[in-house]
């Protein structure tokens, strides 16, 4: 292998035509019945399947003509490019640096402009959709990423009832401002305090756990929460949800039609944008806070503690840093910035009910998380955007129905692909695919090999 | 006394179904130390390539023998689940042994999600029923009114539990594949110094952890008669549940953890309230991860550096 990156001819193809064939048989197998033979309801509700041998066929085909390049052309030319690479030189160009120093503060800077770019192209109407569906649908997720960023990405604890603190705050704004009539901005650090209540009391008793008990117990209180949110129908209204919740006021002044409404004052046509824009405004800035806090605190004591208890708990212990203290921290707060994200939504949707709060929703959540990079927020934050705008995109892409059919649903494909690309990025990229973060301080120089490169505990 | 009789009879065979799911956990936790996400949804899977090939053997090439074509789709089900978990170890696993501690787990949650949501694509999300296999069964006892019945495919389940995990425990005692399995169990760097091929025996255990999630999933869809691509999630919880209860790694374990988890929910729901039952099972699980991780039959694990 190492003398020659040239391919031999002759063995090596009809090797790669067995091997491709091979898997064709496999994929057969595995792809044949589900894909290929579709279970339909009749008109009598009788099942029948229906044959769909041209899809089954092309998949297939794919992936034969799939590895064959792949044995015959990717491989050997990527093994050649490693051979003629040597070495990678440790600092990156001038040119990248200045990018990633320039990225995060212009992009902040593009997001305090972007309603104003959008209205000016689109007009107050126009802006709707482009505001709404993506600049606040995304920035949510951005807000819970870097939430949960905390607790998976700097603590190394994986959360996978992260939802369940989102609920927490969702229902308490729902549930105090529908029955008490208190305000949002009163209910805000009300919901983030409930959260990280709930985060310290069901982080207490897991934290003797391992990472992946730590794991499922988690995932075990958050599906207790969401069955309980049915289940208590006298509170919750069960399954039905609570609808016709207050919205937000500014300064008491509300964003309706009435003559002391927003528009009103400020002598604008009427329209709802402006309630749209000034909700784009308030989660930006609550995303911002949860950057600004996760950003100052990475640099005190505590933060440290997270970044050492990720790359090695034992050490950690045995270095004299109090464990449960570093842990619950991480919970607690992870939990409040989940609560300010929840009580936004319910105050945003104007209804909440526990179909918002599934398991799938936490995973999510954590693939933004592991996909940008566990700890880094401009990756977080990137991943946010590709993986809720881009579902948002494929909805908006009209021919994609005319190919798949007018009853396309881009959501069953984005959490398709969100668990591929969850299964790649562990394989290829352990620490992220948009970019990874290194604890932030090391000994003076790197040892031979990095610590994203082995076990944790060693190197 | 009749009702406890008939959630007796219930939650044993409820319990026989997650303990079939559960001793493909408990195996594969006990080989690689790793927690396998997407075994819930394997065994959904399994439940659709058998509803699929009963609705052939049935509709289209018109098999009468209900009972025969049940255990013609038992076999293709336990072979196709088998290459599926096969190749998922294959892809989405191994190339992760070395990498960090929590690799393999998001690795298995992402690949649950894939199962879950590939089924969803290519089946349609609604529910799949099938006309009732099996109708019938024993009157065990007839007081005030209330009967007691012993169903034929209750049976055919407490029947069918019994004679694989008799199988499978020959398979894992007395012949050399199970001496492997066991050996790498241990020490597997050991193991491989002695000679057991490692890789080929952990694809071996996900194998057979498959093909039993392939018998279970083959009974739910019979048992139930209806199945539905979200039905991995749940199950797949509660087995984890009756393989933690019964101590992780353990295989009597799995199934005694199994047949008490099928109990405790069929009781839960009969004297308490329906509504909580899947609250009871997460609650169970968070109880006995925290105050008891070792279960009833494991042993005590201890931290390393």
């Amino acid at each position: 292998m190492a003398d020659s990156p040239v391919i031999k001819h002759g063995s090596d193809i009809s090797a790669a035509v067995k091997d491709s064939l091979l898997s064709g048989l496999i994929a057969l197998g595995l792809f044949g019945p589900l894909v290929g033979l579709r279970t339909e309801q009749n008109m009598r509700n009788e099942l029948v399947v229906q044959g769909r041998w041209g899809l089954l066929a092309s998949v297939i085909g794919i992936i034969i003509v799939g590895r064959f390049l792949l044995l015959t052309l990717v491989w050997p030319a990527m093994a050649a490019r490693k051979e003629r690479a040597g070495p990678v030189s440790e600092t990156p160009s001038a040119a990248r640096q200045a990018v990633s120093r320039w990225f995060a503060p212009a992009s902040v800077v593009f997001l305090f402009l972007y309603p104003a770019i959008v209205v000016s192209l689109l007009g107050f109407q126009g802006s709707l959709k482009w505001v709404d569906n993506f600049g606040i649908q995304i920035l949510i997720y951005v807000m819970l990423g870097w939430g949960l960023n905390i607790v998976v990405g700097l603590a190394g604890l994986l959360d996978l009832g992260y939802v369940a603190f989102y609920a927490v705050g969702a229902y308490s704004y729902a549930l105090l401002s529908s029955h008490f009539g208190l305000s949002f901005w009163l209910l805000l650090p009300m919901a983030g305090i409930f959260a990280a209540l709930w985060g310290v009391m069901l982080g207490f008793p897991v934290l003797r756990l391992r990472g992946d008990y730590l794991a499922i117990v988690t995932l075990a209180f958050g599906e207790i929460i969401r069955l309980v949110l049915i289940n208590w129908r006298e509170v919750t209204n069960g399954s039905a949800g609570i609808s016709s919740i207050p919205k937000i006021t500014l300064f008491g002044i509300k964003f309706d039609a009435s003559p002391d409404g927003f528009a009103r004052i400020m002598d604008l046509p009427i329209s709802s944008a402006y309630y749209k824009i000034f909700l784009y405004y308030l989660i930006l800035l609550l995303a911002l806070l949860t950057a600004f806090v996760t950003i100052r605190l990475r640099r005190l004591p505590v933060g440290r503690a997270w970044e050492a208890l990720r790359e090695d708990e034992i050490a950690c212990r045995s270095l004299g840093i109090n464990t449960t203290n570093t842990k619950l921290t991480a919970f607690a707060l992870g939990a409040m910035f989940a609560g300010f994200a929840g009580s936004f939504f319910a105050a945003r949707q104007g209804f909440v009910s526990p179909e918002s709060f599934t398991f799938m929703e936490s995973a999510i959540i954590v693939a933004i998380v592991v996909l940008g990079g566990m700890g880094s927020m401009v990756g977080v934050a990137l991943a946010a955007v590709a993986m809720i705008g881009g579902t948002e995109l494929l909805r908006e892409l009209a021919f994609l129905k005319t190919i798949f059919g007018s009853n396309f649903n881009p959501d069953q494909f984005r959490m398709l692909i969100f668990g591929l690309a969850m299964v790649g990025i562990m394989i290829w990229k352990p620490r992220g695919f948009v970019s990874s973060r290194e604890p932030t301080i090391f000994l003076a120089e790197k040892k031979s090999i990095s610590g994203s490169l082995v076990k944790e505990g060693h190197g | 006394m009749e009702v406890f009789l008939q959630q007796l009879i219930n939650g044993i065979t409820l319990g026989s179904i997650y303990g079939l799911i559960a001793i493909g956990y408990t195996m594969v936790f006990g080989i690689i130390g790793m927690v396998n996400f997407s075994h819930g949804d394997v065994f959904m899977t399994s439940a659709f390539i058998a509803l699929i090939f009963l609705l052939v053997l049935t509709t289209v090439l018109g098999m009468s023998s209900m009972i025969l074509a049940l255990i013609i789709v038992m076999v293709i089900a336990m072979v196709l689940t088998s290459l599926m978990s096969w190749a998922i170890e294959r892809i989405a696993y191994r190339p992760l042994r070395g990498s960090f501690r929590l690799a393999p787990l998001i690795s298995a949650i992402g690949m649950s999600i894939v199962l879950s949501n590939f089924v969803q694509v290519t089946q349609g999300p609604r529910n799949k029923p099938i006309p009732p296999i099996l109708s019938g069964g024993i009157e065990v006892m007839n007081s005030n009114n209330f009967a007691v019945t012993l169903s034929y495919k209750q049976i055919l389940i407490w029947v069918v539990t019994a004679v694989l995990l008799a199988g499978f425990w020959y398979l894992v005692q007395k012949t050399s594949l199970g001496r492997a399995q066991r050996a790498c169990e241990q020490d597997r760097k050991m193991a491989a110094l002695l000679g057991v091929n490692v890789d080929r025996t952990i694809s071996l255990t996900f194998v057979m952890g498959a093909a039993l999630a392939a018998v279970a999933g083959t009974l739910f869809l019979s048992y139930y008669g209806v199945v539905n691509f979200s039905d991995g999630f749940v199950p797949g919880v509660k087995a984890f549940t009756a393989a933690v209860l019964g101590g992780i790694g353990s295989l009597p374990g799995a199934v005694i953890g199994g047949l008490l988890i099928g109990l405790i929910e069929t009781f839960w729901s009969g004297y308490f309230s329906i509504d909580y039952k899947d609250v009871a099972a997460f609650s169970i699980l968070a109880i006995v991860l925290i105050f008891m991780p070792q279960g009833l039959l494991g042993r005590p694990e201890v931290e390393k550096v």
